[in-house]
């Protein structure tokens, strides 16, 4: 019965993963990402894992073999920063808004709530409430296969995502995941945690959240965020000292939340405008937790590629190059700088690059081939080259998260995430083939458009 | 060519500090008289001032001939250079925040007031809660980054605040937000504002004995920092200011009973416009006063206020500034100063002093800034009429030595920025004609 169903639900899906003890793709050209291009040639996948890449290659006899002629391999893209596996949840975004009007978003939209994260019922009446805190959720527990985003995302040729919980302030830890339509959803983790999800929010009025709930302010935001950091010092200090000699001692209450701070490897932190990178990065600096900025705005400034270097931080860029609000009033236009910034931010990518910064794409909430596409492009428009595009959607997220041992380019051992395309991966009229994801073969549907059209149509399981 | 990418990266950002003399100046030292002369500015300092000065020979040289050279304006109230909010509104006590954390040096009010004269501003927390905010001066060193407007080792202050405005939020009939009702946040009466200030020392003296035991044998585990404390601890070793909101006689006088109850000092009283009826007692706490020029009866707790009140604290022996509070009225500090001549006939180096000299020592700035004395910063400001007057206009103010607006420039630019930012929108507006607006693209069943 349930095979039945399995089946039935493929069929419905017209996205086929199959597994098989091994797949050949024979006579490929391969983009490699770590070393050099291999125009013709061959990779074996097994187990999960790359078993063989090269020239001369031999097809295993027990392989399923993809005749490759015509064909791109390239490593999965990974979205360096994203909420795919979360069905129903907002997509992460820089939570601070750029200066003056004509600026997208203030804030992460609060998602529909997907764990058992809630909102306290009474306000915060200071930092000791640990409002909006839910950093112990850890989202490897919680991630699903049924985040109908995982197609669409994988018939774009991402076999990979750095997924995150995104509400309130310390929103929790966030994980690598493989794009599998798995059916436990404890195959797709491959490393959890990665990293503490915070989002700064702004407040727009004069009166700060007159006594409403803690914080009302920016700067309640930053003092708030520091006190966490004070407090999960001294919280170490005291628990160590008890966990030596507990007997004779008061027991120290148990804080999940400062927990959820420690088991933290590194913090992510949003910033836009240059004076935010400055600021977070110097935040970051003092509360001495590794940091990686969101965001990226106003990176086109060099001043910013300077300040990145300066602190040895990476920052990953929004895949949603600014726009003009439709809606804006032609006669009051905007101020100089947020005309220059939509003017120029798609020079980011370009910028940093040059500049050695450490940098990645994320897709800020953008799941359609046809968008991500259109998005990389204006990046290449402005001066960044393929490789480098590639690279900010391959091996640069894997080594930002510490996963690049696995992940990130096509290297035997590593796992078996690859996209096989016709035509370059960024070309306008390019079909993603295929993709295999822990070496499942995934096929995009038939009626799925080139990469330049809508992207797969179905969505398994809804509908 | 070199002169052209000079003139470039003074406009981005003032780099270098080069040598001047300003010549033939009227020169307004504030602390040293007035007299026809010259200054030399060296390494960001004053090096030299008088009617005659030996002009080093790598010196660029302004002539001042028929204008004025007053101090740098000193603000000792203002909100502008800040991002996401002044207020923290959410609690009663809201010293864990700091507006250091949120400096913007993008904010074009700096550029406008240092257009005004003003070269140093105390940027307070607002005054939603009795006890706000970090606070701390800045100078408006235009292009710099946020560290870089930081009044390098100037003392940092806090905000407090007496009367309607932190009270306000405790009215259990208001604040209907969104047609919700809100909770009330305490208080809602002065006296409650009276009591939040000595609960919080309280519990500052207690977190301040816990530490100091600490301190005293550094063994064993260190008690819990706390930001919120730590600020009022701070302020009990004399090591943050308290800039004090506060508008009535009978508010004052408890504000300064707390304090000397509690054994701190209020360093300044901010609007204070009844601070002529009290003025004896603010002299003998030793607190300065920073009050509004003439500005008046826009709320019930303003209503006893008069024009005579700089001049009336000042008699009596109140070391008394004048303050915008205000990104507009901060363009124009000059003629708030020139308003204390008109009202009670203070001399006009003493109203010159109001915004220069008084609140450089309000702010315990005054060994570096506030007057034009060797050794002190370069920071001028050179009017083409008497300063006092409403038709001066500033020509070029220095800050550090540098020059960080200069009205030649400025006018001479802007047909050239217009220009620029005609270039982007149409640009913008082409794009869109070619370009569908991207959106992103809907997918079935979404």
């Amino acid at each position: 019965m349930k095979n039945l169903v399995t089946a039935l639900f493929l069929c419905c899906a017209l996205a086929l993963a199959q597994t098989h003890p091994a797949v050949a793709i024979h006579n490929a050209k391969i983009v490699t990402v770590s070393g050099s291009v291999i125009n013709k040639g061959t990779v074996v996948v097994r187990n999960g894992l790359i078993e063989a890449v090269g020239e001369n290659v031999a097809v295993p006899s027990d392989a399923m073999l993809v005749e490759g002629e015509g064909l791109t391999v390239y490593p999965g893209l990974i979205d360096a920063l994203s909420t795919w596996g979360q069905p129903g949840a907002a997509p992460a975004a820089a939570a601070t808004a750029t200066a003056g009007r004509g600026g997208r978003g203030t804030t992460t939209t609060a998602a529909p709530a997907t764990t058992a994260a809630t909102q306290a019922a009474a306000p915060a009446r200071g930092p000791e409430d640990r409002p909006q805190t839910t950093s112990w959720l850890k989202i490897a527990d919680e991630v699903t296969g049924a985040d109908r985003r995982i197609e669409t995302a994988r018939n774009a040729g991402f076999t990979t995502a750095v997924t995150f919980p995104t509400r309130g302030i310390f929103g929790g830890q966030g994980a690598v995941i493989d794009l599998l339509t798995a059916e436990k959803s404890g195959e797709m983790v491959v490393a959890s945690p990665v990293g503490q999800y915070i989002s700064i929010g702004r407040s727009g009025g004069g009166g700060g959240g007159m006594g409403r709930s803690f914080p009302g302010s920016l700067m309640g935001y930053i003092a708030y965020v520091r006190q966490i950091y004070l407090d999960a010092e001294h919280y170490k200090l005291v628990k160590d000292a008890y966990g030596k000699n507990p007997v004779g001692v008061a027991r120290p209450e148990y804080d999940r939340a400062l927990e959820g701070v420690l088991d933290s490897p590194r913090i992510l932190l949003p910033a836009n405008r240059l004076v935010e990178i400055d600021r977070m990065l110097h935040l970051a600096a003092d509360l001495k937790q590794p940091v990686i900025l969101y965001g990226g705005r106003e990176t086109f400034r060099p001043e910013a590629a300077e300040l990145l270097k300066k602190f040895h931080a990476p920052i990953l860029l929004s895949m949603r190059w600014p726009e003009a609000s439709r809606d804006a009033d032609p006669d009051e236009p905007d101020s100089m700088r947020t005309l220059e910034t939509r003017d120029k931010a798609a020079l980011a990518p370009a910028v940093l690059q040059k500049a050695g910064v450490k940098w990645a794409f994320y897709s800020d909430g953008l799941d359609a081939a046809r968008d991500l596409q259109r998005a990389v492009k204006k990046a290449l428009d402005n001066g960044l080259s393929r490789e480098d595009a590639l690279r900010a959607l391959t091996l640069s997220p894997a080594e930002i998260y510490g996963v690049a041992n696995r992940l990130g380019s096509i290297e035997v051992g590593k796992i078996a995430n690859l996209v096989v395309t016709r035509g370059d991966i960024f070309d306008d009229r390019t079909r993603v083939e295929m993709t295999l994801v822990d070496g499942r073969k995934y096929v995009p549907a038939p009626e799925a458009a080139p990469m330049g059209g809508r992207g797969a149509t179905t969505d398994p399981g809804v509908n | 060519m070199k002169k052209l990418l000079c003139a470039t990266l003074l406009a981005a950002a003032p780099l270098c500090a080069q040598t001047y003399v300003i010549k033939n100046a009227t020169v307004m030292t504030v602390s040293k008289g007035t007299f026809k002369g010259s200054i030399v500015v060296k390494d960001g300092k004053i090096a030299e001032v008088g009617e005659k000065v030996m002009e080093p020979a790598d010196a660029k040289v302004i002539d001042a001939a028929n204008q004025y050279v007053i101090p740098g304006i000193i603000d000792c109230h203002s909100h502008i250079a800040v991002d996401g909010g002044v207020n923290e509104g959410s609690v009663s006590v809201s010293s864990m925040v700091d507006i250091k954390d949120v400096l913007n040096p993008e904010d074009i009010a700096i550029y406008r007031a240092l257009a005004g004269g003003v070269t140093t501003a105390n940027i307070l927390h607002g005054s939603a809660n009795a006890i706000g905010g970090k606070t701390l001066p800045i100078k408006l060193r235009w292009g710099k980054d946020a560290e870089g407007l930081i009044f390098e080792g100037a003392t940092p202050g806090i905000k407090f605040a007496l009367g309607e405005n932190p009270k306000r939020a405790g009215n259990p009939t208001g604040m209907a937000i969104n047609g919700q009702a809100q909770q009330g946040r305490y208080p809602a009466t002065r006296m409650g504002v009276e009591d939040v200030i000595r609960e919080a020392f309280n519990n500052a003296k207690a977190y301040k004995a816990e530490w100091d035991a600490y301190d005293a044998k550094k063994t064993g585990i260190p008690p819990r920092k706390d930001l919120q404390m730590e600020a009022l601890k701070e302020v009990l070793e004399g090591r943050r200011y308290v800039h004090a909101h506060c508008y009535r006689a009978d508010e004052i006088l408890m504000l300064l009973r707390i304090a000397d109850d509690y054994g701190f000092k209020i360093r300044t009283l901010q609007h204070v416009l009844e601070g002529y009826k009290v003025a004896k007692e603010i002299v003998a706490h030793g607190a300065g006063a920073s009050t509004f020029s003439d500005w008046w009866s826009y709320k019930a707790e303003a209503f006893d206020a008069i024009p005579y009140n700089a001049a009336i604290m000042q008699k009596k022996g109140v070391l008394v500034s004048l303050n915008s509070d205000d990104a507009e009225l901060m363009r124009h500090l000059n003629t708030e100063a020139g308003k204390a001549v008109k009202y009670g006939g203070v001399s006009e180096n003493d109203a010159l002093a109001m915004v220069t000299l008084n609140p450089a020592k309000q702010l315990g700035i005054d060994n570096r800034v506030g007057s034009i004395e060797v050794g002190k910063d370069a920071d001028l400001v050179i009017y083409d009429k008497f300063p006092l007057s409403d038709y001066a206009k500033v020509q070029k103010v220095l800050i550090d030595g540098t020059v960080y607006f200069d009205r030649d420039n400025e006018v001479s630019g802007r047909g050239m920025k217009q220009a620029e930012k005609q270039k982007l929108i149409d640009k913008e507006k082409q794009n869109q004609q070619r370009t569908p607006p991207g959106a992103p693209t809907r997918r079935v069943g979404q």
